[in-house]
């Protein structure tokens, strides 16, 4: 019994999922912090078409440069517009006061949006915007309804049409769902060439979030290791001076 | 030059001056535990090793962190970025509060099945309630300071609990407060508390939590008395001196529980939203409630208790009164037999139902409530407080087995 208890312990705490509200059903963004060559289109987009509102306050170019596989002069040559040193944060001059009346809202610093959020989200985020004459930039989003962001890309995706569906719930609720899209008006790019453009754009916010996240994970597997050695060290220890205990 | 102890050298010219030697015998060398320590007995030293890396890595945090609404959150970041291994030192500090909730719930069970709060270590139990509460009290404060939106809104709503006192209640929040809602005020005031204030308590009644220990010596998964059957030289003969078995002993504990703290700390720093909650990476914003506030996973049970009273005032008294319960335990539970390996059924069957509902209440409080939610986490509330009402009873329907006069 008392094995069982242990293992109900162990078992609950990670087993728990944090629920999430109704909406649009998740993709799976296919990102590999691995692959620099991904992380540099990410930030080639990302100061392109995003950075114009979203800052990223916490984030250093340079650190970037030497993280994702740049030098300090391709950042300073092809991703820094402004006047900004290779060793700023990545600001941006937007005024929050006067963007919440272009907006509704200030748009929020992203640095740590993929912590926040997950990178699931922001990869269906991204690829949910449709057309919605009735809201103020003309798209609306199926992950986040009514979002006061306007669909930015829409030059590279085009603009997709929503496919509703009338759903009633156990209690007679009727809902309207966004059950799929279809392509309105091409943009640049094709839609597979789109989905992995924003898998990019992701897996660059995913590193922004966490930038010490290989570190991390190359530096934990030697304390590991190190540990397992003690481990063996230690035991010995203990069994030779226990020798004479009955 | 000879002393009491029997030194000379730099050591004897101490102890002529400090009782060095004394203490390391009376609490080290000849300090004698029972042999038959178990796994459950690991978790004491683990707790003061937990203790001792909170307070290394508190230091450091405390030399880059800003105290205040307008930094706390970016100086936070700066930690995890700009200051040199600041993301391995504030892991190991948010880990760490995880793991000493895990280690001190381990630590405060197997009491629970060694029945070690009773006669004569009641006050040693005392003092380690105590310990509790103020770590409660500790991780509480701790968790506002990153300045999160579920620092800020978890913070609001434990803090207006204390609103329902009748009278006093409005008067109390906002001296605790400082102000009208969280704020800076707010802020300043708990990272004193939590850098000074209460680590000085903590490590204060961790110091007379030992004495008082060593006083009485230790209990055992036998629950026997060691002291009873000594050897002609006036020794426990189930004793051994702590120092060397169990510090030897306890280091590979301590090598054991490093890797599982290593794992999270290197590999899942936010344990799947439990040990970092996701909207905590959103800075507070006083004009945006987010839409789940759930307390961090080990507040739940208690946070599930509050919840599963309709009243808001009943729901405090019953939170605080699952926690006040737990300093009456050594004179509710009457059984002369201490260790659960000789105690009946009877006593091992409520045992089980509290363990479970506790169990199941951390993992209702993390959740969002609905109404079966609601009703299932008011049955484990009622098991909780019935565990404690029918100990006193317990005896008359409780068949134990023997306790044998040594350890097995």
């Amino acid at each position: 019994m008392k094995k069982i208890l242990i293992a109900l312990a162990f078992l609950v705490l990670p087993g728990l999922s944090l629920a999430a509200g109704p909406g649009y059903p998740l993709l799976t963004a296919p990102i590999d912090p691995r692959n620099d060559a991904s992380l540099q289109r990410g930030a080639q987009l990302y100061v392109n078409y995003c950075m114009g509102c979203h800052s990223l306050e916490h984030q250093r170019f340079n650190r970037m440069a030497r993280d994702i596989g740049l030098t300090d002069e391709q950042v300073q040559d092809n991703l820094i517009f402004t006047g900004a040193k290779v060793g700023d944060t990545m600001q941006n001059a937007m005024p929050k006061a006067e963007a919440r009346g272009w907006f509704g809202v200030a748009p929020p610093d992203l640095s740590l949006i993929a912590r926040s959020r997950g990178v699931n989200y922001l990869y269906t985020y991204m690829l949910t915007f449709y057309e919605d004459p009735s809201r103020p930039f003309g798209a609306n989003n199926a992950a986040f309804p009514n979002a006061g962001m306007p669909h930015v890309l829409w030059d590279l995706q085009g603009m997709q049409r929503a496919i509703f569906e009338t759903q009633t719930d156990a209690e007679g609720n009727e809902t309207t769902v966004v059950t799929g899209f279809e392509l309105a008006q091409p943009g640049s790019m094709t839609q597979p060439q789109y989905r992995e453009a924003m898998a990019d754009l992701v897996n660059f916010l995913s590193y922004v979030g966490e930038p010490y996240y290989l570190e991390r994970q190359r530096i934990g597997v030697w304390v590991i290791l190190f540990l397992g050695l003690a481990l063996v060290v230690f035991y010995l220890l203990k069994k030779e001076y226990w020798k004479d205990v009955h | 030059m000879a002393n009491t102890q029997g030194t000379t050298g730099l050591v004897g010219w101490i102890d002529e001056r400090f009782p060095l030697t004394k203490t390391i015998r009376e609490h080290l060398t000849e300090y004698y535990a029972p042999k038959n320590f178990n796994f459950w007995y690991y978790f004491g030293s683990l707790a003061l090793l937990v203790l001792i890396l909170q307070i290394l890595t508190g230091i450091w945090l405390t030399m880059n962190y800003k105290p205040s609404a307008e930094e706390a959150f970016s100086s936070v970041e700066y930690i995890m970025r700009d200051v040199n291994w600041g993301w391995l030192i504030r892991y190991m500090h948010s880990t760490g509060a995880s793991f000493f909730f895990l280690v001190v719930y381990l630590h405060m069970f197997r009491a629970l099945i060694y029945g070690s709060y009773k006669k004569p270590r009641e006050l040693l139990w005392l003092i380690g309630v105590v310990i509790f509460v103020v770590l409660m009290a500790e991780a509480f404060m701790g968790y506002l300071l990153p300045w999160g939106q579920m620092s800020y809104w978890g913070a609001q709503v434990i803090i207006s609990l204390f609103s329902a006192i009748p009278g006093i209640g409005d008067s109390l929040t906002l001296w605790i407060r400082g102000d009208y809602v969280i704020s800076d005020a707010t802020l300043n005031r708990f990272f004193a508390l939590h850098v000074i204030a209460l680590p000085l308590v903590l490590v204060g009644l961790v110091f007379v939590h030992i004495v008082a220990l060593h006083a009485v010596g230790s209990n055992n998964p036998d629950g026997v008395d060691i002291k009873k059957v000594k050897g002609p030289d006036g020794k426990p003969l189930d004793g051994i001196p702590f120092h060397p078995y169990y510090t030897v002993k306890d280091l590979v504990g301590v090598v054991v529980f490093l890797i599982f703290f290593s794992v999270v700390v290197f590999f899942a720093p936010e344990m799947g939203g439990f040990f970092l909650e996701p909207p905590n990476f959103d800075p507070a914003d006083p004009m945006k409630t987010p839409a789940h506030i759930a307390p961090v996973w080990y507040f739940t049970p208690f946070y599930a208790i509050l919840r599963a009273v309709p009243d808001k005032l009943g729901g405090v008294i019953a939170m605080g009164g699952a926690i006040v319960i737990l300093f009456f335990l050594p004179w509710l539970d009457r059984s002369p037999v201490r260790s659960i390996r000789y105690r009946g059924f009877a006593f091992k069957a409520v045992l089980t139902l509290f363990v479970a509902s506790f169990l199941i209440l951390g993992y209702l409080g993390a959740l969002p409530p609905s109404p079966g939610r609601t009703a299932l986490s008011q049955i484990c509330t009622v098991i909780y407080f019935a565990f404690f009402a029918v100990l006193p009873i317990l005896p008359w329907f409780e068949k134990t087995k023997p306790v044998p006069e040594r350890v097995t």
